[in-house]
């Protein structure tokens, strides 16, 4: 199987939004596969950042340059403008400083795309309202208690995040991944706050 | 070979009994600008070099390691009667006992970095040509202080130029050079080998694809440059010591040893210490009320000390020590970034968390530095309560980084006909 087929459809999403021969940090890059298709299927120069150190190693494997990095503690020696692009997916909600890691994003890339858990979908706002208990789904699957997602948003605050940070939205693509067994996700142009599970956003700085 | 396990470490070999090589460089340069006329350099490979020469590793030993990183020693071998071929049990736990500190000094040991180094191990013998030097200025056959000069028929002693961590990498380059090697594929190395790793890769940036450096920095701060100093005060202040020229008289045991014992304090971590010796007495249930042996951990490094005065030149150990001072590997730029930019090596950088000799921070320096030039760089934080000895204690935790990435490295070597990308 090459590294497209592997790749996650979310991830395929992303992937696609990359230009050919783009310089991109992927931030929580788990495995490196984002990574490694980027490189091998667009010519990208890559490199990546986790704290898991199975991924690191699986990444290593694959030839990728992975530094172990708390993203909460910033992105320390990367230039300013070192990259095109840089890649947050699935994990903004799991920091717990995303003002600051959106802004050393957003330093050291021209541009960020992020992907996170829309919480105004409507499965997870009728989980709430019928049953009285915090959501737990598919792309929600922990207890509030053991959780690693201590930041959920909505696309809507989203919007509002991003423009208290000095960054603007360039692109919104509110998707929905809910059937990954077919392999491609749809994207929600109606009522996307509602109707999104997940949502792609390439952001840059104001200035 | 024939385990059916899935778990590699079963499947694990030595590297056998190893003979030591040696090859006589002539007029070799220093960086303080002496020249030194001959300098023998006492070398052991393992593994076969393949007809393409790509799969050359170079081990750099530590401050007080040398040639010898695996698998046994022809003397050892011979003394202890095995042959070579005669199904004899080369594993690390034939001979050698588990706790190399517990075996009696007699006992042959497996090279320093046995674990690591052999058929089916991290740096795999099966698939990699390994070669290790020992260093310039050390004690275990290559050229040094105790060495004896040849212009004047007796040890150089102090009279050895001061040499540095650069000096030591220009000779194994001249062996590497000497070998038929145009490129290593990595450079390996922990501690003051991990300096000689980095020293490579900035100094012939072309002739080496990828370099490992474990546990290591690429400057000391200040702190150990204390201990090495103190450790230096005791040799020099040792009555035997002589000026360095004591090789006819007895050699300066007593400072040495104090040498020693600060050294190891630096390799080891409070967690480790207490978990190792606690607050147990040896051989005996009350304090004695005086200045005997009473601690476990007082009679550990009294033993560690005296072990080392049995293998280890005294003067060495200030040279090495000085050496690592030194080293710099900005040395010459305006930053760290500056003496790194355009290396197009690849790098691994691995710490261990508990190591507060080479703390973490410092190897994040070096990432952060090459991070900042767009350099190919792998970066972990290994958790370990061994301290700094944790490269040589921590295997398993670091084949899960290096085995993956030296692999990888000769594919990428082999597929884009030369220089990773």
């Amino acid at each position: 199987m090459s590294a497209r087929d592997q790749l996650r459809p979310d991830l395929r999403m992303v992937a696609s939004l990359v230009p050919e021969g783009s310089r991109v940090l992927d931030l929580a890059c788990a495995d490196g596969s984002l990574m490694a298709h980027l490189r091998d299927e667009r010519g990208c120069q890559v490199r990546g950042v986790e704290i898991n150190h199975a991924d690191i190693a699986a990444a290593v494997a694959q030839g990728l340059s992975v530094v172990e990095n708390d993203l909460d503690e910033g992105l320390g020696g990367y230039k300013d403008g070192a990259f095109d692009f840089v890649i947050l997916s699935q994990t903004l909600q799991v920091v717990k400083r995303p003002a600051f890691v959106l802004r050393e994003m957003l330093r050291v890339g021209e541009r960020g795309i992020v992907s996170f858990p829309n919480f105004g979908y409507w499965k997870v706002r009728g989980y709430l309202a019928s049953r009285g208990r915090m959501p737990v789904s598919r792309s929600i699957p922990y207890s509030w208690y053991d959780t690693p997602n201590i930041h959920h948003t909505t696309l809507k605050d989203f919007r509002d995040f991003i423009d208290a940070n000095a960054g603007i939205i360039e692109r919104e693509i509110p998707l929905l991944t809910e059937n990954w067994h077919r392999a491609e996700v749809r994207r929600v142009s109606f009522v996307p706050n509602l109707f999104a599970d997940t949502a792609v956003a390439v952001v840059r700085s104001k200035v | 070979m024939t385990s059916t396990t899935s778990d590699p470490w079963d499947e694990v070999g030595s590297a056998g009994v190893v003979a030591s090589q040696g090859l006589v460089l002539s007029d070799v340069k220093l960086t303080s600008g002496d020249v030194l006329s001959q300098v023998h350099v006492v070398y052991e490979t393992y593994g076969r070099l393949n007809d393409r020469k790509d799969n050359a590793v170079l081990v750099c030993h530590a401050l007080s390691g040398d040639a010898h990183v695996a698998g046994w020693r022809e003397e050892d071998a011979r003394t202890a009667g095995w042959q070579p071929g005669d199904g004899t049990d080369w594993s690390p736990d034939h001979a050698a006992t588990g706790d190399p500190d517990a075996a009696p000094a007699s006992a042959p040991k497996p090279g320093w970095w046995d674990p690591f180094v052999g058929p089916g191990k991290t740096i795999d013998t099966n698939r990699y040509f390994v070669i290790c030097s020992n260093v310039l200025g050390g004690c275990s056959g290559t050229t040094g202080p105790s060495s004896v000069n040849p212009e004047t028929g007796r040890p150089y002693g102090l009279s050895f130029p001061v040499i540095t961590v650069e000096d030591m990498v220009d000779v194994q380059a001249a062996l590497v050079e000497d070998l038929g090697i145009d490129r290593l594929l990595a450079v390996v190395g922990g501690s003051m080998g991990g300096m000689q790793a980095l020293s490579w890769a900035r100094r012939y940036p072309t002739r080496v694809a990828s370099c490992v450096a474990i546990a290591t920095t690429w400057r000391l701060a200040a702190q150990a440059i204390a201990f090495n100093e103190v450790g230096r005060t005791a040799i020099l202040g040792d009555a035997s010591f002589r000026a360095g020229d004591y090789y006819e008289h007895g050699v300066p045991r007593h400072g040495l040893a104090v040498a020693r014992m600060i050294g190891h304090i630096t390799y080891l971590s409070d967690e480790s210490m207490h978990e190792k010796f606690g607050r147990r007495l040896r051989n005996r249930d009350e304090h004695a009320f005086g200045f005997v042996t009473e601690f476990e951990v007082e009679s550990y490094l009294a033993y560690q000390g005296k072990r080392f005065t049995e293998r280890f030149d005294a003067n060495t150990y200030l040279y090495m020590t000085k050496s690592m001072d030194y080293f710099d590997l900005a040395e010459g730029s305006p930053s760290l970034a500056d003496a790194l930019a355009g290396i197009p090596v690849r790098f691994l950088a691995l710490s261990f968390s508990s190591d507060w000799l080479f703390p973490t921070y410092q190897s994040r320096e070096l990432v952060d530095a090459l991070r900042c030039v767009g350099a190919e760089v792998s970066f972990a934080e290994i958790p370990s309560p061994y301290g700094h000895d944790a490269f040589l204690l921590e295997p398993e935790q670091q084949h899960k980084f290096v085995e993956p990435f030296l692999a990888r490295v000769l594919v990428d070597e082999r597929t884009k006909g030369g220089g990773v990308r």
